[in-house]
């Protein structure tokens, strides 16, 4: 009976072997996803037994953990926290986390696999745990900036570094208290919840990063850009801008903004036509390229994809399988095209950084508790939208813009500033969306801004980009060139 | 004579007419039976030092205790059976305290939450479960003195068989079965509760060792041909195939489901290993899945079952979320056991009271939340160890019945772990079985006492040197030859 005894020896040997297997694969293969579950309570209650990381702006923590009374032994704050709470979004016991709270939960809790030597020595040392942290891009000044500019109004504001893509300044109004989400007290954080996801102005939404609107004359830039990249035309090629163009196939007829005419001989140069933002000039360059040579130059931008920032952005759309006349109302940012402010500001930054755009990013760099770097952020090309010389052109048209034309009021004195305006209109009965966006200087681009305006407490017919987005987006390119 | 009466008693036999000198290796047992007990009493003092920061004060007295315990078992050994393997009764040690330790932790979460609530403090699982293991120790030490050598069960094989029949029919009879669970296994008897099928599986793995050792040589030849496949005589097939049908009759009707598997498994086995003929496994494969088919088809709760350990599975496969409400213990079993990763949480420091019947079904899952993958790990190697010194004493000893009994002791306790571990980590569906020596329970507790008395037992036969025959003084024909 020897010879079966050893095979039956060699079956239980396996069977052994697959339990062994099988406690791997629950315990280390699939432990985070299993962790992450949404029903899964532990991990939280983990966190909240530890000191979890800082989120630093400039230095200075914006989001930080302190001690408190209870069975939860931290409690975290947050400094200014209406003017962060889009970038940092709250963390909270019952309703989870956004934001970077969210993104970076393993370094800020200190469960980071990187983080593991430090907790071992931890352990032997007795020290108690504590969490990473997370140095932010933010320029503390330009969101400030911004923060004001947009009060009163509903609306968002994102600026980028055009060299790096490094996030200055994120912001959105209306905000919301992210304190109210993390404190300690259930039925408090039941009642703040409630009302801030039943509040109609939507508080909570990330307007910067994750609500898209139609560009409007904005999305001019875009079409100058794929004309000028054809080898066709350049900036002082003149176009065909009548008082209105007829829309082929149809009866309708694309106006200019208030019926004005661009033209006395309906012949316009595109450096012009950028100038006064004439909306004829860009339609009828839209159907002469044709839709699908503007859709691949808004790829090109960053259209039609999302990004990690690191939350995950709306996806900005330039529409597929237009016809004639969507084209030409695409052309000028009408029709289905959407942005979101943080794809206008990719699109500023990729003018003023010679036609390269750069991927977007918050995080500059993550620390282990004893400050040492976890992770730097590199920068990195998301894709070239235009040639250097087609950049260099477009830079010039749109100082021409800022210096004579529809921007003025983002003139900064001493320093060379391009932008364009947009009045975008929205529906039948409701103001328009006024956009702006900007980089400065032009020589050595430190700041593009992309500023909208959703809802504004003036009269209709006095909402423009020029009029209240222009002065926004100048006292943020302001505060990051320290003026 | 008197060089084997000094090799009995377990010291160097001294006799220059002796085979070689056998180690009996009693003070390797002594030295890990006394680690074992410093591990388990180490993990004791390390659930009060996380709960409370200092030692409790019963560890002086619980300390004693369990190496009481240990040290009557290990002296039994000693004096009853010196030749065993040595490290068969320490790993069962270790088990047995690691399982005190564990429902002792679960007990204090308990009192913590009653105390919360406001409601009396039961007395706890742990102080049972020791009596329970003095029990245990108790039938062990009787097994060891009464069973002095395992041939002499096969005596009364037939006797015993109707026993373990009977045992396992008695939940069945009114008055003195209860229903717990939607299960009929228990019967209570002045205040007791005891679950009989633990003992009758014993009693029938004996009566399947002893009628297939007698029967073997017939069962494994070729009777008559059915569909191809060679078939025993009925004669011979017929009263054991009876046994084990009423058997799996009686479990099927009383809804334990895991004690079918269990006795299907160890039938097969020992079939195998009797007859050498690889084709009872194809037979039992087949029987096998047309009766967890049938199951399947006929049984709600086997449905039910199924249908957990598929969704649990899938989603910790796929990365879907878990349904809570669909398979709630297993996915909470999960969410423990991933909470553990590879050091575990630590003792005291992890949630396994979020699992329903930690201290019973789910005793792994405790187990690896708060030791870790690793510990799961080295606990199931434990067991391993255990299967395969039960496995080696089959190998060696040199009569039939031994090898068949000892494989279907050792078969039994691999098949149960497995189909338990499995099914807590989902990598089969979920069962009744319990987890020797490790799970909160009496009858099981103690009928794997008995189990390792008997492995025990068996391997100090397979052990002991072959008596040497001491030539009689006298030069008379007949000789008296003392074994």
């Amino acid at each position: 009976m020897n010879k079966p005894l050893r095979r039956v020896a060699l079956a239980c040997l396996l069977l052994f072997g697959l339990l062994l297997l099988n406690a791997n694969y629950v315990q280390f293969v699939r432990a985070d996803n299993v962790n992450n579950d949404a029903g899964n309570r532990r991990l939280l209650l983990e966190e909240y037994s530890r000191e979890r990381g800082p989120i630093l702006v400039a230095g200075q923590p914006v989001a930080l953990s302190m001690p408190a009374e209870g069975d939860l032994e931290y409690l975290r704050r947050y400094t200014n926290g209406p003017l962060y709470a889009p970038v940092t979004g709250y963390y909270s016991f019952i309703f989870g986390a956004d934001g970077i709270e969210r993104e970076a939960r393993e370094v800020l809790a200190g469960t980071d696999d990187r983080l593991f030597v430090d907790r071992v020595a931890n352990l032997l040392s007795g020290d108690p745990e504590e969490g990473g942290s997370v140095v932010l891009t933010l320029n503390a000044d330009a969101q400030q900036a911004a923060w004001e500019g947009l009060q009163g109004q509903v609306g968002a504001v994102t600026a980028l570094n055009p060299q790096t893509g490094a996030i200055l300044a994120m912001a959105s109004n209306p905000s919301y208290d992210p304190n109210v989400l993390s404190s300690h007290d259930a039925t408090a954080i039941l009642a703040a919840w409630t009302q801030l996801t039943e509040d109609p102005a939507r508080p909570m939404l990330n307007r910067s990063l994750r609500e898209t609107y139609p560009p409007g004359s904005t999305f001019k830039i875009i079409t100058a850009a794929a004309a000028l990249s054809t080898g066709d035309y350049d900036a002082e090629t003149e176009v065909y801008a009548p008082d209105e163009l007829d829309l082929p196939l149809t009866e309708a007829v694309l106006p200019n903004q208030g019926g004005a005419s661009c033209s006395g001989n309906e012949q316009i140069s595109i450096r012009d036509a950028l100038r006064i933002s004439c909306n004829t000039a860009f339609g009828n360059l839209g159907l002469e390229l044709g839709a699908d040579v503007l859709r691949e130059q808004a790829e090109r931008f960053g259209f039609n994809t999302t990004v990690d920032v690191p939350m995950t952005s709306a996806e900005s759309v330039f529409p597929t399988d237009l016809n004639e006349p969507q084209s030409a109302q695409s052309a000028i940012g009408q029709f289905d095209v959407r942005a979101t402010p943080l794809q206008m500001a990719m699109v500023a930054a990729g003018i003023a950084n010679d036609g390269v755009v750069m991927k977007p990013y918050l995080v500059q760099e993550t620390r282990a508790p004893d400050l040492t770097p976890l992770s730097t952020t590199e920068p990195e090309e998301l894709s070239e939208a235009v040639t250097p010389e087609v950049a260099a052109q477009m830079q010039s048209m749109l100082v021409t813009v800022v210096e004579e034309g529809t921007g003025q009021n983002a003139q900064i004195e001493g320093v060379t500033v391009g932008g364009k305006t947009g009045t975008a209109q929205t529906e039948p009965g409701r103001p328009p969306y006024a956009w702006f966006v900007a980089f400065a200087p032009a020589e050595d681009p430190q700041v593009a801004v992309a500023v909208l305006i959703e809802e504004a407490s003036v009269a209709p017919n006095d909402i423009s980009g020029g009029r209240l987005a222009a002065p926004i987006a100048r006292s943020v390119m302001e505060a990051v060139l320290g003026r | 004579m008197s060089a084997n009466a000094a090799a009995a008693r377990g010291g160097r036999s001294t006799g220059a007419d002796d085979g070689p000198r056998l180690r009996t290796r009693r003070f390797v047992e002594l030295v890990m039976t006394l680690l074992a007990v410093g591990i388990a009493m180490g993990a004791y003092a390390m659930v009060h030092l996380a709960r409370d920061g200092e030692l409790p004060a019963s560890l002086p007295a619980y300390t004693g205790g369990l190496l009481l315990l240990a040290l009557v078992a290990h002296l039994a050994v000693r004096r009853f059976a010196p030749y065993a393997d040595p490290v068969i009764l320490p790993a069962v040690i270790l088990l047995n305290g690691l399982g005190l330790v564990l429902i002792h932790r679960l007990d204090l979460t308990e009192a913590d939450e009653a105390i919360a609530a406001g409601e009396t403090v039961a007395r706890g699982d742990a102080p049972l479960q020791l009596t329970w293991t003095a029990v245990g120790v108790a039938l062990f030490v009787v097994v060891l003195v009464v069973v002095r050598d395992h041939r002499m069960l096969q005596r009364s094989t037939y006797t015993i068989g109707a026993l373990g029949l009977a045992m396992l029919l008695l939940p069945l009879v009114p008055g003195l079965g209860t229903e717990v669970n939607g299960s009929r296994l228990w019967i209570r008897f002045a205040g007791l509760s005891f679950q009989p099928g633990e003992v009758a599986k014993l009693a029938l793995i004996i009566f399947f060792s002893g009628y297939l050792v007698v029967h073997r040589d017939a069962l494994a030849l070729a009777g008559k041909r059915f569909l191809g496949l060679d078939l025993p005589r009925a004669r011979d097939l017929g009263p054991i195939l009876l046994a084990w049908l009423a058997s799996l009759g009686v479990l099927v009707f009383q809804r334990d489901l895991g004690s079918s598997l269990l006795f299907f498994g160890i039938f097969v086995v020992l079939l195998y290993v009797a007859t050498e003929r690889p084709s009872w496994l194809i037979y039992g494969f087949v029987l096998f899945f047309g009766g967890a088919y049938f199951a399947y088809t006929q049984f709600g709760h086997v449905r039910d079952r199924v249908t957990i350990w598929l969704d649990s599975a899938g989603s910790l496969a796929t990365g879907r979320a878990f349904d809570l409400e669909t398979s709630f213990q297993v996915v909470q079993s999960l969410y423990g056991l991933a909470a553990g990763g590879l050091i575990g949480t630590g003792l005291s420091e992890g949630h396994p009271e979020f699992v329903p019947f930690a201290s019973t079904d789910f005793i792994i899952s405790a187990l690896g939340e708060e030791l870790g993958l690793t510990g799961l790990m080295a606990v199931l190697v434990l067991y391993a160890i255990i299967v395969e010194r039960g496995l080696r004493a089959a190998l060696l000893v040199r009569d039939g019945f031994g090898k068949l009994l000892a494989a279907g002791l050792a078969a039994s306790l691999a098949l149960q772990v497995f189909v338990v571990v499995g099914g807590v980590t989902s990598l089969i569906p979920l069962t009744g079985l319990t987890t020797p020596f490790l799970s909160y329970g009496g009858s099981s507790l103690i009928a794997n006492w008995a189990l390792v008395a008997l492995l025990l037992r068996i391997s100090h036969a397979a052990r002991r040197p072959a008596p040497s025959i001491t030539p009689a003084a006298s030069d008379e024909m007949t000789q008296v030859v003392k074994l």
